[in-house]
């Protein structure tokens, strides 16, 4: 065990953070933000697992195409897709949070379910 | 500035604010008038719900009891997962080393023969629009599926607009007219921006950058656009009908060419997009093309989402 990993070691604890906001929070636009948080601590997770000390950025330069050269490109393409995936649930997740909104006049998830038991009633 | 007040002493920018966080009967009404089908059910309210007598004690410490059980179990599982994963990450292969197993051939393969086989400079947009092409198709879906979802809660003008009562109608595309700082820092910043954005899209197999960074530069440049000439101008240029053009006609772009470059590929025919010289603004084959049709379609969504968060269409 060591403690070298002090970048992946901040990723997990943003995950951490994210995550505990996401289970403990009431309110729904904290839950969205903790859940944005943990999409960061993933993205900083995978980009600090790509990096290799001493290289560039994997753009090729001056016809330069040894491995020794750049980081792996792997992860900058995985965030990539992450980056996207998160913008395109956000936005759905607070349009969702956005009629709630309007249809029970609270952010409450403990409020609007009381509500909506009451309603089915 | 001259404001309407009503009779609650609010301007329309809080009266619409209001409206946007609390909705307003009287505009869900004229919505349900407005409608050729059947009202819809009225919207739930908490006015409309009877106000509930004062719960037994029993049943409150029972309510008590369980979200303190939830809190305690949600408590135990957050400290219990990051306990596991940060003892993990601790005992990783240490950061930024070249010998890390992440660094494999697969990495090597992409840097070292990534610019003759795609003919990309940009190692990642050659991997991620040649190499993985078909996942930054279901990428860029993702985005329309979640902005066509987006358009189905929040659309409010089924097609005919113009049966809102006016004074609704108004309220919904409430905009400072003019605000003479934000209107010509607009008219500075949205020609760089946008100019920017298309710089940033041509070169993304030459440069950091792609359909999806530039894309979202565009589409910042044209909702500052928006915020600071208001909704009049920016439809001129930009309504649902384009955002529904633009999309689909990109979309399926893209998966044209690359249904193209899979049957020659997988058939060993030549292609007619070829690596050409590396570097040149036409080369890298389908690259270039494929990042113009995700920036159309990420600049198009970005717009979107915030037309439809701000005034319920497009």
């Amino acid at each position: 065990m060591s403690l070298t990993n002090l970048e992946e070691l901040t990723a997990i604890a943003l995950f951490g953070i994210g995550f505990t906001l996401l289970l403990l929070d009431r309110n729904l636009i904290k839950k969205i933000l903790g859940f944005s948080m943990t999409d960061s601590g993933i993205y900083l997770f995978l980009a600090a697992r790509g990096y290799v000390a001493g290289r560039t950025a994997p753009i090729v330069t001056e016809g330069v195409q040894a491995v020794e050269a750049y980081v792996n490109p792997i992860p900058a393409g995985l965030v990539l897709t992450g980056i996207v995936v998160s913008v395109a649930s956000t936005a759905v997740m607070l349009a969702l949070t956005f009629r709630l909104y309007r249809s029970y006049h609270t952010l409450n998830l403990d409020e609007i379910t009381n509500l909506a038991g009451k309603e089915a009633d | 500035m001259a404001r309407i007040r009503d009779d609650t002493g609010l301007n329309a920018r809080q009266r619409f604010l209001r409206w946007l966080l609390e909705g307003d009967d009287a505009l869900d009404q004229a919505l349900a008038d407005g409608l050729d089908a059947p009202p819809p059910r009225p919207l739930p309210s908490p006015r409309a719900v009877p106000v509930p007598a004062a719960p037994d004690p029993g049943q409150r410490r029972r309510e008590r009891a369980s979200r303190w059980l939830y809190v305690c179990i949600a408590l135990l599982l957050c400290v219990g997962i990051m306990g596991i994963l940060l003892r993990t990450a601790a005992d990783l292969p240490a950061f930024g080393r070249a010998d890390n197993p992440t660094n494999n051939e697969v990495p090597a393969r992409y840097i070292e023969k990534g610019l003759q086989e795609t003919g990309a400079v940009n190692i990642v947009a050659g991997m991620i629009l040649d190499y993985r092409a078909f996942d930054t198709l279901g990428e860029s879906n993702v985005l329309f599926v979640a902005a066509c979802t987006v358009v189905i809660l929040l659309r409010l003008q089924q097609g005919d607009g113009h049966r809102l009562p006016r004074s609704v109608a108004e309220e919904l595309t409430w905009e400072p007219r003019h605000d003479v700082i934000l209107q010509t820092m607009a008219s500075l910043l949205v020609p760089l921006a946008l100019m920017f954005g298309l710089y940033v899209v041509l070169n993304g197999h030459l440069s950091p950058g792609g359909g999806f960074s530039g894309g979202t530069v565009m589409g910042a440049a044209l909702i500052l656009y928006l915020a600071a000439f208001g909704f009049e101008k920016a439809e001129r240029f930009f309504t649902f009908r384009t955002f529904r053009a633009v999309s689909v006609c990109a979309l399926g772009f893209y998966a044209l060419a690359k249904a193209y470059s899979f049957f020659t590929g997988a058939n060993g025919l030549p292609s007619v997009f070829t690596p050409g010289t590396p570097g040149a603004l036409f080369s890298a084959g389908l690259i270039p093309y494929l990042n113009i049709a995700v920036g159309l379609v990420v600049a198009c969504t970005m717009y979107a989402f915030f037309t439809l968060f701000r005034k319920g269409d497009v």
